[in-house]
């Protein structure tokens, strides 16, 4: 196994660590918008997909890298706007703040 | 070859180990914002932290590659980004979990979209180690987005949310895991592509006959594991292109998505195996037996009364709430009785609705404030002081059998003690069992009164009556 693999493998593990740690924090009220904005958080895949999309070669490639970017845009953008727009909506009771 | 994208190693337009520190900078945002996400005072700045790590992470690599295919590319931004904005600001609050269920469904093939296009780019000649994450992301990001798409027929009506039972199900969901498993290994072995495409044919077919068989009141733990499947998919397509900022990104939501699997199957005292496998809510045999015993129906006019003598009223919404469209309505009738000094509380069980938090979504939309909004262990404690509960289109989740009956199949599960309340007003449009099909004794308590009818209108009628009381 190349180094750049372990390292891999040990930046996955200490980041899923402090995933449960800090997820764990995240009260009821906030589980829908926790999962649209982890959502959007998956859609990081978009950097391989530029990638695929902007240096394949062939028709092939580039129709793979195109519906790959299109898909994960679609993830990005679509999750963090509705994540905002529930977000917008929890507010305290008007007189305790 | 992996050599192109190393984890740490010079870039190609050689500014060195800048390019991965600006990708850790993209995830260290993510973490901090997700971290604020643990109070609603600080949520949505915490959402627009992670967003700009992601710009971050996009202007990087857009600037830091040899890009040729500018026009690919952005195109797949425009096409992407317009569909993704319609779709979020369109979306009605009631019809998030299908949104939720899609996004998941949109990731977990973007990232078997990657390994393909990393396949299709080094004709399959992969180091071992590679060849096993490019597997992995084809067949996990292939599972979900085949299960998301079927849970988000579900969730929207075009397919039966009633479980799907097919004979042999789990035998053959089984074969088609270890025929993937197989493939994968063949694939690895002979550096063949077609073999790769194959993985991605069965797990796509294994997607939607494991997600098929799953009732619609068990979506909770299907929806948050499917999220973290997609990010589990997006960490593997990181090892794929040796990128931080995607293994750490993917192992956040893998993390996220499975905290909330085992809460919500904690939340129905099963395992996850047996969510995903029993047919839970399947029709087995005949109706349930309702007896003959009395129920008390209750007109809008009694249960005006009751709200309007209370001191401590607790409105308990399930999916029915959703469904009807109830919740303007009921932050209405919560205005009207607050007017008169009587305090109203939320309690929402984990399971209530289709995803977790749904209800707590739907009623902030209808400006409750958040700190009014109770989880299980904040309310249970308050029914026994709690001179009335409303219950709007929620069903298993106060069924006391869970509590008493070991007898019943949701024995253990924990429930909202509603029974604990002096009186307990039902609003529910029949005796119908719930998705479990299972009697709810609560029904035919005295202090129990049922009020047949669907939400909204049930709610606006008493808020009608209202003004005669």
């Amino acid at each position: 196994m190349s180094a750049a693999f372990v390292s891999g493998i040990v930046v996955f593990v200490l980041a899923a660590f402090v995933g449960l740690e800090v997820i764990s924090k995240v009260p009821p009220t906030l589980h829908t918008p926790l999962m649209s904005g982890a959502n959007a958080i998956s859609g990081i895949t978009i950097v391989g997909a530029i990638i695929a999309a902007g240096v394949g070669e062939g028709t092939f490639a580039a129709v793979l890298g195109f519906l790959a970017v299109t898909a994960a845009t679609i993830n990005v953008v679509g999750g963090f706007l509705v994540t905002d727009r529930m977000l917008e909506m929890f507010k305290k009771k008007p007189g305790k703040r | 070859m992996m050599t192109d994208f190393l984890l740490l190693a010079q870039t190609n337009n050689g500014e060195g180990t800048l390019t991965p520190l600006l990708y850790l900078g993209a995830a260290v945002l993510f973490i901090l914002g997700l971290k604020q996400l643990s109070s609603p005072r600080t949520a949505r700045r915490g959402n627009m932290l992670a967003s700009g790590g992601m710009l971050i992470a996009i202007v990087v690599t857009l600037i830091d590659n040899d890009i040729t295919n500018w026009g690919t590319v952005i195109a797949g931004l425009l096409v992407g980004g317009t569909i993704g904005a319609l779709l979020a600001i369109r979306v009605k609050m009631t019809s998030m979990p299908e949104l939720v269920a899609a996004f998941n469904g949109f990731g977990g093939v973007a990232s078997a979209l990657v390994a393909l296009a990393e396949i299709e780019r080094t004709d399959a000649l992969f180091e071992i180690e590679t060849g096993v994450v490019v597997a992995l992301s084809l067949a996990i990001g292939s599972i979900t987005f085949s299960g998301s798409f079927v849970a988000f027929g579900k969730l929207n009506g075009s397919l039966p949310g009633q479980p799907i039972l097919l004979p042999g199900g789990k035998i053959i969901n089984a074969l088609l895991a270890l025929g993937a498993v197989a493939v994968s290994v063949w694939a690895i072995a002979a550096d063949d592509a077609v073999a790769y495409w194959i993985v991605v044919a069965i797990a796509l077919v294994l997607g939607v006959l494991a997600v098929i068989p799953i009732g619609g009141a068990d979506m909770p733990v299907v929806i948050s594991l499917l999220n973290s499947f997609s990010g589990v998919a997006a960490a593997m397509a990181g090892f794929v292109i040796s990128n931080s900022a995607l293994i750490i990104g993917g192992a956040l939501v893998g993390a996220a998505g499975m905290i909330l699997t085992l809460q919500m199957a904690e939340a129905m005292n099963r395992t996850i195996a047996n969510v995903l496998f029993s047919g839970f809510g399947a029709v087995t045999g005949g109706p349930v037996s309702t007896g003959d015993k009395p129920v008390k129906s209750a007109t809008p006019d009694d249960v005006a009364i009751a709200l309007s003598y209370a001191e401590n009223v607790i409105v308990v919404p399930g999916y029915g709430l959703a469904v009807a469209q109830a919740q303007h309505a009921v932050r209405e009738l919560a205005t009207l009785l607050e007017e008169k000094g009587v305090n109203v509380d939320y309690a929402i069980h984990p399971v209530a609705g289709r995803m977790p938090g749904h209800m707590n979504v739907l009623l902030a939309e209808a400006d409750v404030p958040y700190d009014q909004l109770l989880d299980l262990d904040q309310s249970n404690p308050r029914f026994g002081q709690t001179d009335v509960v409303l219950i709007i289109g929620a069903n298993d989740v106060v069924n006391p059998s869970a509590r008493e009956d070991e007898t019943s199949p949701i024995y253990g599960m924990p429930i909202l003690d509603v029974d604990y309340a002096s009186t307990v007003v039902v609003i529910k449009r029949s005796l119908s069992p719930g998705f479990a099909g299972i009697d709810n004794p609560l029904f035919y308590l005295d202090n129990t009164m049922m009020f047949f009818s669907d939400g909204k209108a049930a709610v606006e009628s008493v808020i009608g009556a209202m003004a005669n009381v």
